[in-house]
């Protein structure tokens, strides 16, 4: 207790609210991410689907995910703006030393998102008057760009886990930078690719999930059918390879940044034969309270044999490792990722297992729910992912070179209080709107089926996509009656 | 001289920002003044109609700027945050409201909602705008340098403030010179006429204010006044004020289309005026942009990027607003995403 009170005393008390402003601003941008990354290729696979068997159900969909994709990077954009005034508004003095050592990765990332922005409003506004390949292929270059951007932004994270490529001169500046051993830092592999599957993984269980609900609902329609099943299969032949490369990863950890492991795995002391928990809470004196003890499986898990030494928590100076709480945090946050992705292996084995039998979908209702309840954990995943690495990271911004409390702007800690619950306020409306948005563009879409349904009376769809169309409602100016809008 | 051409980078990417998001700031400011719910009924389609595909593009720009400040330029972005701390909240408080209330506005249908979502649009168009302005006038006027704290001193003065008016008039004059045209895109000879009216109310009050500017200047913002009285700052300023009377000339005729580019003349010249007054400093008289610059090796990299992104984005971006104003472009109706 008294190293945690000596600690808070040191920290200046702007420290608090910076902190507390910017994990809300990031968890909450993070939601929004999987869709931003994996969305467009999602929906790319299911037009592409629809083009070349000329069907109407995959075109739907495609044209309704779009729809969404459009709200969904709207928001994006403006909460990924948020977070790059927040560098200078909270964090200037990391940026003032090292903006130009890690700052690259920015750079990449800034042209790649620019180019996505362009292609997405170019896919977004090109349904109706692009010719249909045209339109497709003009989309198709969206989720090498994302792939661009997620690089630019890990490049600059795993830069703060496991920062390279300068020396320090006599007043501790950086100086002889090689941006190259910045970018392609150590964590770098294995924070990217994990992050990638991650929203590839999650943005499929997401939209799978919303089709699972309907399904459960008794919509089982082809509509339902396709809609659940392509981002499904995509998410259900991730989860086993993301299973290996967070294995990966945190072996990579327990190398790389060795306190990281030891909180992420409630490691007090340094030594062999180390037990894992699973969850328990870290007291101050190093005991674990609760939680289930597996002896000699840390070690195991670490390199292969129980006697494999790790490194404890005890190890570096208090003021260099994260507190208990933090340790117990990142703990938590590490072991509810594990312990869902292990449980989504289990649904994903199913679902492959009744594929491999009868070529079709599970007939269970558990497994629908279980799948639509996937959609909301892999959500979980990511932010207890999220969590766990920069949690576990503390107190350093830069690994073992710069302090949270060094890098914190001098700005008085009631300005950021008052900033910190503008933005909550604002933040909660924006997303409760978002929510609501999309529930009400699902309710209309559903309205506009069962009506459809009613009037066409086994008729083939009014509007086919791509051909003529009604004339836009009457007192919409400008909507240009004629050839051009039944093109 | 790589730090050089990184800065004059930076003040394109700004002025980039200036012309792109100006014309979509302008676009809010109008929708601010286009009267109540049916009065301003057909002046919101139209503006919804003409950001919707490139508004989030336009934004973009920003972070760009932000990104060449901190890599480029990390002791000039640690100064200018701190110092400028309030300005630079709000200005980022009124963007996620702006951008928000925009995106949210189109597929909302209830009339309350669409008019809450569009005042927090309108006004933040208007609000976001004047504090980025004021953040640029504070550097300009030398209130601001490395240690400054955080203090309503440094912005809450008349330059600061007159370079936040000039930026809302410049963004007011810029949306309605390209919604102008774009009535006329889009077949609404009413509103040409309309935003026509508001294109020349916009240059004038743009020239107005910045002659005022220019007169009522402090002592403090000395260098910069000085840099754009003689030489090339006032050579560039007069290309300004020229192109903005070409632009107000051209919004009468059928040229209206040709008035876009020198609007986005204007503004990128009075930019342009801007950093040769301020030469060689990234803030005056306290900190060069030799002083400032970051390493060696990533401003070198910065540069590779800059040129990868011109070659990428260029050639998208001219793709975008080619296929935008021949009208290729169209958001998805009801009738798209029923069945």
């Amino acid at each position: 207790m008294t190293t945690t009170a000596h600690l808070l005393a040191d920290a200046p008390a702007q420290l608090l609210p910076a902190r507390e402003l910017m994990a809300f601003t990031l968890a909450t941008h993070i939601i929004l991410v999987p869709l931003g990354v994996a969305l467009p290729f999602i929906t790319l696979v299911m037009h592409h689907r629809g083009l070349r068997s000329g069907d109407p159900v995959a075109l739907l969909l495609a044209r309704r995910w779009s729809a969404v994709m459009a709200v969904q990077f709207a928001i994006g954009i403006v909460t990924g703006t948020v977070l790059s005034f927040e560098f200078g508004l909270l964090w200037p003095g990391m940026m003032g030393r090292w903006g130009d050592v890690f700052g690259l990765g920015f750079g990449i990332e800034a042209w790649a998102f620019f180019l996505e922005a362009i292609l997405i409003a170019i896919y977004l506004y090109g349904w109706r008057r692009l010719k249909p390949w045209t339109h497709f292929w003009l989309g198709v270059p969206m989720p090498l760009a994302a792939l661009m951007g997620a690089f630019g932004i890990i490049a600059a994270n795993s830069w703060m886990n496991t920062p390279r490529g300068f020396t320090l001169d006599a007043s501790g500046r950086p100086v002889d930078i090689s941006v190259q051993q910045a970018v392609f830092t150590p964590m770098f592999g294995p924070q990217y690719w994990h992050f990638v599957v991650a929203m590839f993984l999650t943005a499929g269980y997401v939209v799978a999930g919303v089709y699972a609900v309907g399904w459960l609902r008794g919509r089982r329609d082809r509509y339902h059918r396709l809609g659940f099943t392509v981002p499904f299969t995509l998410a259900t032949v991730l989860t086993p390879v993301q299973f290996l490369l967070g294995d990966n990863i945190t072996r990579k950890i327990f190398h790389e940044q060795p306190v990281k492991f030891a909180a992420a795995e409630l490691v007090w002391e340094t030594g062999t034969h180390v037990p894992e928990y699973m969850f328990g809470r870290l007291q101050e004196d190093g005991s674990v309270k609760g939680g289930l003890k597996i002896p000699q499986l840390d070690s195991i898990l670490a390199g292969f044999s129980p006697d494999t030494r790790v490194t404890g928590l005890a190890s570096v100076p208090a003021d260099e490792r994260p507190t208990a709480t933090q340790a117990t945090i990142a703990h938590w946050a590490f072991d509810i990722m594990a312990t869902i992705g292990s449980v989504l292996i289990l649904l994903a084995l199913w679902y492959a297992w009744c594929w491999w039998k009868r070529r079709d979908l599970p007939q269970s209702r558990w497994f629908f729910r279980c799948a639509a309840v996937a959609g909301a954990a892999s959500l979980v995943t990511v932010e207890c992912g999220w969590i766990t690495t920069e949690v576990g990271r503390q107190p350093w911004i830069v690994y073992q070179n710069m302090r949270v409390a060094e890098a914190v702007t001098p700005t008085p800690a009631s300005s950021l209080w008052i900033m910190f619950g503008l933005v909550v306020v604002v933040y909660v409306l924006i997303f409760g709107a978002f929510l609501g948005v999309l529930l009400t563009m699902r309710t209309r879409w559903r309205l506009a089926d069962e009506d459809s349904a009613r009037a066409r009376d086994g008729a083939p769809e009014a509007d086919t996509p791509y051909g003529p169309r009604r004339p836009a409602p009457a007192g919409a100016p400008g909507a240009r009656p004629g050839p051009g809008s039944t093109r | 001289m790589t730090a050089s051409i990184v800065a004059a980078i930076l003040l394109a990417v700004i002025a980039a920002y200036a012309c792109g998001g100006g014309v979509d700031y302008g676009a809010g400011f109008w929708d601010l003044l286009a009267g109540g719910a049916e009065r301003g009924k057909r002046v919101r389609w139209l503006i919804d109609h003409a950001m919707a595909p490139v508004w989030e593009v336009n934004n973009v720009w920003l972070i760009f700027a932000f990104i060449l400040m901190w890599t480029g330029f990390p002791v000039f972005f640690q100064t200018v945050f701190t110092a400028l701390w309030l300005p630079l909240a709000l200005a980022a408080v009124g963007m996620v409201l702006r951008g928000a209330g925009f995106a949210l506005r189109k597929p909302t249908r209830g009339i309350a909602g669409r008019r809450i979502y569009g005042a927090a649009f309108a006004v933040s168009s208007l609000l976001t705008p004047f504090f980025l302005g004021t953040a640029i006038g504070a550097v300009a006027s030398g209130r601001v340098a490395p240690g400054t704290p955080a203090t309503a001193h440094v912005w809450a003065h008349t330059t600061p403030i007159v370079a936040g008016l000039v930026t809302v008039a410049a963004t007011a004059f810029l949306g309605a010179v390209f919604l102008t045209a774009d009535a006329r895109r889009f077949g609404a000879p009413d509103l040409t006429a309309y935003f026509r009216l508001r294109a020349r109310i916009g240059a004038g009050a743009l020239l107005a204010i910045a002659v005022i500017g220019l007169t009522v200047t402090e002592p403090r913002a000395a260098y910069v006044h000085h840099g754009l009285t003689h030489g090339a700052g006032l050579a560039l300023l007069c290309a300004a004020a020229a192109a903005l009377v070409v632009t107000a000339l051209l919004v009468a005729g059928a040229a209206a289309g040709w008035a876009r580019y020198s609007s986005v003349a204007t503004v990128a010249l009075l930019v342009a005026a801007w950093g040769c007054a301020q030469r060689p400093y990234l803030v005056p008289t306290s900190l060069t942009v030799q002083q400032g610059a970051g390493a060696s090796g990533p401003l070198r990299w910065m540069l590779v990027v800059a040129v990868v992104a011109l070659v990428l984005i260029g050639p998208a971006l001219v793709v975008l607003y080619r296929l935008d104003t021949h009208g290729a472009l169209q958001p998805l109706t009801d009738d798209d995403v029923a069945e």
